[in-house]
């Protein structure tokens, strides 16, 4: 997976590179937003980071530009302009996630990956499954080893987003955006509690838990190892 | 600073003579002063136009009523020659010559060689030609035993057979009357013009005044005295208006930086703490390069304190853009009880888990125009205040109407807050527990003032007997 990276701050460019780079992908840097309106250019790319304000050419700027050339790349927009409007007029720029700095690396990572994975899931699928787990979403039912679980709207939605994204770390922010539609985290751990019910639903009378906890990071709903006995 | 702002500085309702030069040319400088010449000059045009009006109609009339007596005195001799010929006309004129009738009406006939024949004129005039119709003459008149020349007007006829007529008016005292006119409407322009330019300078000085009053105070908080007022002069005219305006402004100012310098205060004190903590942990790690768990701890409880701090300066910069009014107003209508629907159904999970029945009571159609983001946080704040705070028992959310308004009420059966620091609890960085061992950063209500006051509205904290009833009103949309 190839990234473009456009961050005008050297120290938090190196940050970024090196995080990302050591996460597995192969990371190009520009300094400003010529430079990187040049290298988004050649649509080489997976997904683009690109920060809010930068020399040059502004990175709503050189967002627009690009949608305006046709390429479509999946963009990331980091800024420290963290209000409902600033956030808003970045979605509506063509950005396609938006991050407030400061942010933690591995927020950063998960939604680099959901962004990612969001070309892969066809919109044609009516049913997701991991493992014995099976979400209806026309029926709007969740059945387990074909064992029907009753779940609130709510936590439907809940799993639906995790499931969707099975697999792969998810940030309690981002469970707050997409299931929500919060823009801010709360001071209460209000996440916690609503994934802790949905575990108590879809795993407490099964032995194969699928719905993990990652420390400092999330949640990840994957299937169990193939190893296990 | 210029000369002539010193002297400036020195205008005063007193000239003080070596100023006068100054002030002077200052003076012409100024549009109170054009105001007042050009008030003036309006002025003076039009008192001299009336008084000229004036003149020349009380000058007129007389002389028509000159004009008016001679020539009915003219038609009546000219009727009595008609009838009774030469000797009835020297009859009647020597009737009407005889003795003093105080009209000033003059007489004279003569022969063809000049011969007096009657009349009132000793001799015919010298320079009236016989005939010479319309006439202006002068005659010797007897006043008090002395003889003066007065002017007259007149017309000579020559009858036939050689004869001559002179009939006349002594105008002296028409004459004097119209020069009296001339004097006093003379000495009255002159009255009011000097009137007009007293009045002029002084609606000048008295707007400069004025003004220099506004420029003072602007320059002295200027220089930094922000507890300066302009003085008014209790007449609530424009003067007034603008100066309660400029104070006003003043107020607003002095407000906010009092504001500032408060917020920057407690942002000094309140984040001096954790990062004198955190700098403390690291030196400590630095100090036994060896034990390479503690660094790893300290690292990571640095990444925490760091995260908290980011946190609260995250809060204060959205409670100071809040309070800024410089975002454009997001007006969505928006149904408010979804917006508590929405929250009840995000805290309703935790508040169970620590064995608070969380309650929901709305009525329909309670809308106002808003923004769902912002609502949404304020409300989530006074959840997790009334979670924290509640301490078992129950916190209920209630969505109701008024008159008008639109009400948002969170109670909780806790502690309450104190009547005396239900105001306090609103700025920055308060926080009622002295221990501060819940988390937080006390700047949750700041928050959701500055959320409610956006929305024009306002925020009350009351007694729900026992705990605390936050009330949040909203003007409420028509339905």
């Amino acid at each position: 997976m190839k990234l473009l990276v456009v961050e005008d701050d050297r120290e938090t460019a190196l940050y970024l590179v090196k995080g990302l780079s050591e996460s597995g992908y192969t990371v190009d840097r520009a300094g400003d937003g010529r430079e990187g309106l040049f290298l988004a250019s050649s649509g080489s790319y997976d997904a683009i980071v690109l920060d809010r304000m930068l020399p040059s050419m502004d990175g709503l700027a050189m967002l627009g530009a690009l949608r305006a050339a046709g390429i479509s790349t999946p963009a990331l927009i980091l800024s420290a302009l963290g209000s409902v409007d600033d956030r808003v007029k970045g979605l509506r720029a063509g950005g396609d996630d938006y991050l407030v700095k400061p942010f933690a690396f591995s927020e950063l990572l998960a939604r680099l990956e959901a962004l990612l994975r969001r070309g892969a899931v066809t919109a044609a699928t009516t049913k997701l499954r991991v493992a014995d787990l099976e979400l209806d979403l026309l029926t709007r039912t969740v059945r387990r080893r074909d064992k029907p679980i009753e779940v609130l709207p709510r936590e439907f939605r809940l799993l639906e987003y995790l499931m969707r994204n099975a697999g792969h770390v998810v940030t309690r922010t981002m469970l707050l955006e997409h299931v929500w539609d919060y823009h801010f985290d709360p001071q209460t751990n209000v996440i916690d509690v609503h994934v802790s019910r949905l575990r108590q639903k879809i795993d407490k009378s099964f032995d194969s838990p699928l719905l993990h906890t990652v420390r400092g990071a999330g949640y990840c709903l994957r299937a169990p190892e193939p190893s296990a006995p | 600073m210029t000369d002539d702002n010193l002297v400036l500085h020195a205008w005063g309702p007193w000239i003080v003579p070596r100023r006068v030069f100054g002030n002077a040319r200052r003076l012409l400088r100024t549009h109170a002063f054009r105001l007042a010449a050009l008030y003036f000059l309006v002025f003076a045009a039009s008192v001299s136009g009336v008084l000229l009006f004036v003149y020349w109609t009380s000058a007129d009339f007389v002389e028509r009523q000159t004009e008016a007596t001679l020539d009915a005195e003219i038609t009546g001799l000219a009727e009595q020659y008609a009838l009774r010929g030469l000797s009835g006309l020297v009859q009647i004129v020597a009737a009407r010559s005889a003795g003093d009738r105080g009209d000033g009406m003059l007489y004279l006939v003569t022969d063809p060689s000049g011969r007096p024949l009657a009349g009132n004129i000793a001799a015919w005039p010298t320079g009236v030609p016989a005939y010479a119709g319309r006439l202006s003459f002068t005659t010797e008149a007897r006043v008090k035993d002395r003889i003066e020349t007065h002017p007259a007007q007149g017309a000579s006829f020559i009858i036939p057979g050689g004869y001559r007529l002179l009939v006349g008016r002594d105008i002296a005292d028409a004459t004097a009357f119209r020069n009296r006119v001339k004097i006093t409407l003379l000495w009255a322009g002159l009255v009011a013009l000097g009137v007009g330019l007293l009045g002029g300078t002084a609606m000048s000085r008295n707007l400069l005044r004025r003004v220099e009053l506004v420029n003072r105070t602007s320059e002295r908080v200027m220089a930094g005295d922000l507890s300066d007022r302009v003085p008014l002069d209790g007449t609530s005219d424009e003067f007034d208006q603008l100066a309660t305006n400029l104070n006003r402004m003043l107020d607003q100012i002095e407000r906010l930086m009092t504001a500032m310098r408060e917020v920057t205060d407690d942002v000094a004190h309140d984040l001096k703490t954790p990062l004198s903590r955190m700098r403390v942990r690291l030196e400590l790690a630095l100090l036994d390069p060896a034990d390479s768990s503690g660094q790893t701890e300290a690292i990571r409880s640095a990444i925490d304190e760091a995260d908290r701090l980011l946190a609260t300066f995250n809060a204060l910069l959205s409670i100071a853009e809040l309070e800024s009014g410089t975002r454009p107003d997001e007006g969505e209508a928006l149904d408010l009880s979804e917006v508590a629907r929405s929250a009840a159904e995000l805290y309703e999970p935790v508040a169970e888990e620590k064995g608070i029945v969380l309650s929901l009571a709305t009525e329909p159609g309670v809308r106002i125009r808003g923004s769902r983001h912002l609502l949404s946080q304020a409300l989530a704040n006074l959840l997790d205040n009334a979670l924290k705070y509640a301490g078992g028992g129950e916190i209920q959310i209630r969505v109701l109407r008024g008159e008008g308004r639109a009400a948002l009420e969170v109670s909780d059966r806790g502690q309450g807050i104190p009547e005396a620091d239900r105001e306090t609890v609103f700025n920055r960085f308060v926080r009622l527990e002295p221990s501060r061992s819940t988390p937080g950063n006390g700047l949750g209500l700041s928050l959701v003032r500055a959320v409610v006051r956006r929305h024009r509205g306002i925020v009350e904290l009351a007694d729900n007997r026992p705990g605390l009833r936050v009330r949040l009103e909203f003007p409420k949309l028509a339905t």
